[in-house]
């Protein structure tokens, strides 16, 4: 400390250079161990929190001449970052204030800056654990009751505006109700009236609220046995359970409490008067979501009881525990550990919040926060962790959601056949299958049967045929998937009666010497084409199927060993598929062949459909007419199809996203380009870093001209095409089939709510969720030309659900 | 919001202690490769352990360019290792968080950075034609041909023995 103060008497700190890096380096030092004292506070530690804080505020009181600036920046950024950490820091605010009330002020100033900063940057959590921390500020006498008071009416003023979308009027209401658990107390006590108000005008909000989106985000359809509640509705009944309490809960720890002689003493601040920042089109709010649970008390076995679904407590846990998962994301064993070590967990069945927890990330609607082998990661190591518990409640939970999978959305069955294949694999595949033998009697169709041999065939990627021949019990035979080998059929049984089969035969010779592509469609000229240019009534030009089945079969056949192999032969001959299928007809065509010699290994027509697409030998659009075609009627409810048609829009949608980007930096560059003139630019020829700042700038180096961007928006406007047709083509065949369902099961007098209705209905929704970003670009076109009121409702009620997702 | 545009730089990520010895460069541009590579060597596996399985449990992270199965460099066939390029580099860092350390095939992969496949990096290194590492090993290992390759051929004793 002393040596600090000398080296501030030696005046002129801009002066000699050495002088300065040491100073700056001693300040840093000091600044850089201010920082680790504060963020560290309240971890373990011998001595108690409060002698903690009473030093720490002491040291930095002493410190706030020097590093003012730098002791603002970090106590209003801890609360932000380390939410759960919000009381421990306002109670140190409350020290400093009592001791410096200027420092307060500016502390307040700063803090709210901070807030209104977060708002205008659609930094919606960070603006509502400022909220939070401004209302806990109440709490250690640092804020006037009052000024909080307006701000929280303000508000619901802000929710109560016309003429915005309701995902912003929501989220005011929410960050205002997720606020209430930590100064409830505090308004209740001192302006109880002012609070009732509040929650009046929240409450009459709340009734005029609709919730269209309610449906589409719920992970089963039905309430029973847990409901799956819209997260205001939630939420606003654990705030009325609260108020029933009189405010009083037992999950947030208060340390300013054992301060309070001292802080009651300290004068208070206002908050000044803030208005929320005017909605405006860019501002993307968060989307409502639906409150997962899938345990009660009943499920638990005996000790510490697990809080009521609308108890208070279990809306602090699960959020303490989502932000565990957010902080520790990157790490998954110290994820673990950390959800492991909640400050709470010995007062509730920890191991069960937890995994309700990561389910609800998990199934999280319309898709999860993570990656989906995220949470299957941090699950992993949870169960090394805790081997003792956590196996067991993972199987419980399997349990639970297998028995509920009757009703559950079919996005979420996909990630659950996902996780419980791959978390199996980590297991060796040890599982008592026996339990689900009831299954077996139902049909193939339904949930229970398709999960399991979907998780088999998932399974099977991850291991080998035998080993499931070995492991499952005889009954389960009927589920096993056959062995993924190739059926080429010109090698089979009764391959002399067909057409192809001497040229086939020629080829395979032929590509085993090596041939070119030249020589594969001489090969291929023999054959005869069984549909003339007069058989089809489109003008698209004619190719010939026996060619490219010949060719396709054949080829893959060759290749079939491995996917690289399969994926060289691809490539060696493109120029031949080229040559085979320039029309969608065709590529369909190339498809078709693929699937009749794969037909027994999903992996393989995933990987080939996949590289089909990168090497532009079929368009997205043929892989999307092809899925619904009656061809693969049989194997429409199959997972791997979708996996295809979801891999095949991802394609489309990243290819737009990179033109849409690239276009936009050209764009940007063109801009600084006529900014900064000829000067500039000579400059920059001349200097030596030239070469390095090109290539910081990304891409083509030189600076685009005018012709160039042009050329890039036509570009992308072509894409953006391509991608409404892709979005259009599948929606309309989904209309063509569910309509078709529905009049024909109306007309028969049959209930229309099968397994397979079930099934496309929730495929249709799939779409919607998995690729809402880019689906939403193209409501208003879907609204008017196909999701028409015309429409049969069941149908048409999937599109407005998705769109009252950002109503 | 799955889609994470930053870079997160933390221990998982990091570069580890190896180092490959035939790379051609200075140390200092082999770990600059290394800190943009989208490449991994993935070790650890069974010599069953197929491209499909792989390219499964990879897939997972993201879009898979393309994986390079070890071979044996006399008899061509897998030797317990492979290269799996993706497309990002975010897609690889995914690889490093949440499956290095896990388990294909019963075994627990290690997955590691790469500075980039270059054509016959793909051959097992050890006299034998396998990885080295096959060489010395004094255990048993069933998904990985037995005892190690000395052990085998009688010029190292078989950990019983030595005991």
């Amino acid at each position: 400390m002393n040596r600090r103060r000398a080296y501030e008497d030696d005046g002129d700190f801009y002066g000699e250079r050495n002088k300065k890096r040491r100073r700056v380096s001693e300040n840093q030092e000091m600044e850089e161990r201010l920082e680790t004292l504060i963020l560290r506070v309240g971890e373990n530690s011998t001595s108690s929190l409060e002698s903690n804080l009473e030093g720490l505020v002491s040291v930095l009181e002493s410190d706030l001449g020097n590093f003012r600036s730098k002791i603002l920046r970090i106590l209003s950024d801890c609360p932000i970052k380390m939410p759960e950490k919000c009381t421990i820091y306002s109670t140190m605010v409350g020290l400093m204030n009592a001791k410096n009330y200027n420092f307060g002020g500016e502390f307040v100033e700063y803090m709210v800056k901070t807030f209104k900063d977060s708002l205008k940057q659609c930094q919606w959590d960070a603006a509502r654990y400022a909220l939070r921390f401004l209302a806990d500020l109440v709490n250690c006498h640092v804020i006037s009751t009052n000024s909080l008071l307006q701000l929280l009416d303000s508000m619901v003023d802000a929710a109560n505006e016309d003429n915005v979308p309701q995902v912003r009027r929501d989220w005011y209401v929410f960050a205002v109700l997720s606020t209430l658990p930590w100064v409830g107390r505090e308004l209740y006590e001192k302006k109880e009236s002012a609070l009732e108000n509040l929650l009046v005008r929240i409450e009459v909000f709340l009734n005029k609220r609709t919730k269209k989106h309610h449906n589409a985000l719920r992970v089963w359809s039905v309430d029973a046995p847990h409901p799956q509640e819209e997260y205001l509705d939630c939420l606003w009944a654990q705030i009325r359970k609260l108020r029933q309490d009189n405010w009083t809960e037992k999950h947030i720890p208060r340390p300013y409490l054992a301060f309070d002689s001292v802080l009651c003493e300290a004068l208070q601040h206002n908050i000044p008067v803030i208005h929320p920042p005017p909605h405006q089109d860019s501002f993307e709010y968060p989307m409502p979501w639906v409150v997962y649970r899938m345990f009660d008390y009943t499920d638990c076995p005996p000790g510490p009881i697990l809080p009521g679904a609308h108890s208070i407590e279990r809306f602090l846990i699960e959020e303490h525990l989502h932000s565990i998962i957010e902080m520790h994301r990157w790490e998954r064993k110290d994820c673990a550990i950390h959800l492991l070590m909640l400050p709470y967990k010995d007062k509730i069945p920890l191991e069960y919040c937890i995994v309700e927890v990561i389910f609800a990330e998990l199934f999280h609607m319309p898709t999860p926060r993570y990656l989906e082998i995220c949470y299957g990661s941090i699950l992993i190591e949870l169960c090394k962790q805790q081997p003792s518990k956590m196996p067991q409640v993972l199987a419980q939970a399997t349990e639970i959601l297998f028995m509920r999978i009757d009703s559950m959305n079919t996005s979420c069955f996909d990630r659950f056949v996902n996780w419980f294949s791959y978390h199996l694999s980590n297991f060796q595949f040890r599982w008592s299958w026996d339990d689900w033998d009831s299954c077996l009697l139902l049909e193939n169709e339904h949930p229970r049967p398709k999960f399991i041999q979907e998780v088999l065939l998932k399974c099977l990627r991850f291991s080998y045929h035998d080993r499931f021949k070995e492991m499952m019990p005889e009954g389960y035979a009927k589920l096993i998937p056959k062995p993924p080998v190739p059926h080429y059929k010109y090698s089979m049984e009764g391959a002399a009666s067909l057409p192809g089969t001497a040229t086939a035969h020629k080829l395979v010779v032929a590509i085993r010497q090596k041939c070119n592509a030249e020589d594969v469609l001489n090969e291929l000229n023999d054959l005869p084409n069984s549909r003339d240019a007069s058989d089809t009534d489109m003008a698209e030009a004619p190719f010939n199927p026996l060619k490219i089945d010949v060719f396709v079969q054949t080829l893959l056949n060759l290749g079939s060993k491995s996917f690289s192999h399969s994926f060289a032969a691809i490539s060696k001959f493109h120029a031949v598929f080229k040559a085979l299928a320039e029309t969608e007809e065709a590529q369909i065509c190339i498809l078709h062949n693929m699937f009749e010699l794969w037909v027994d290994h999903q992996q393989m027509m995933v990987v080939i459909v996949d590289k089909l697409l990168k090497v532009q030998i079929v368009e997205c659009s043929a892989v999307a007419t092809w899925v619904f075609s009656k061809e693969m009627v049989g194997e429409f409810t199959k997972m791997y199809l979708w996996e295809i048609l979801h891999l095949t829009i991802k394609k489309m949608n990243q290819h737009v996203t990179k033109l849409s980007r690239e276009m936009n930096e050209a764009k940007e560059k063109l801009a600084r380009t006529v900014e900064s003139s000829s000067s500039e630019s000579e400059d920059e020829a001349a200097s030596p870093n030239a070469q390095k700042r090109r290539k910081n700038t990304e891409g083509s180096g030189e600076k685009p001209t005018e012709e160039q961007v042009e050329r890039m928006e036509e570009k992308l406007e072509a894409a953006y095409v391509d991608q409404k047709r892709l979005f259009l083509i599948i929606f309309q065949r989904f209309i063509m089939i569910l309509s078709e369902h529905l009049v024909k099961c109306d007309t028969d007098g049959r209930d229309y709510d099968t397994d397979w209705y079930r099934w496309t209905i929730g495929r249709l929704q799939q779409v919607f969720m998995m690729h809402h970003e880019q689906v939403q670009k193209y409501s208003s076109t879907l609204e008017s030309l196909l999701f028409t009121s015309d429409l049969d409702p069941h149908i048409l009620d999937v599109f407005h659900q998705f769109t009252a997702l950002r109503a | 919001m799955s889609s994470q545009i930053q870079s997160v730089h933390t221990p998982s990520v990091s570069l580890s202690k190896y180092r490959d010895q035939h790379f051609k460069g200075s140390r200092h541009e082999q770990e600059k490769l290394l800190r943009v590579s989208s490449t991994l060597y993935v070790g650890n596996l069974s010599f069953y352990t197929t491209e499909e399985q792989i390219h499964e449990l990879f897939s997972r992270c993201g879009d898979v360019r393309r994986i390079i199965m070890g071979l044996d460099k006399f008899k061509k066939t897998p030797c317990g290792f492979c290269f799996v390029e993706y497309y990002s580099r975010l897609d690889a860092e995914s690889a490093m968080r949440y499956i290095n350390g896990t388990r294909l095939d019963d075994r627990i992969v290690r997955v590691d950075w790469d500075a980039g496949f270059i054509e016959g990096r793909q051959y097992g290194r050890g006299k034998t034609g396998g990885q080295v590492r096959d060489e010395y090993r004094q255990d048993h290992d069933l998904g990985r041909g037995g005892y190690g390759k000395m052990v085998q051929m009688g010029q190292l004793g078989a950990p019983s023995m030595r005991e």
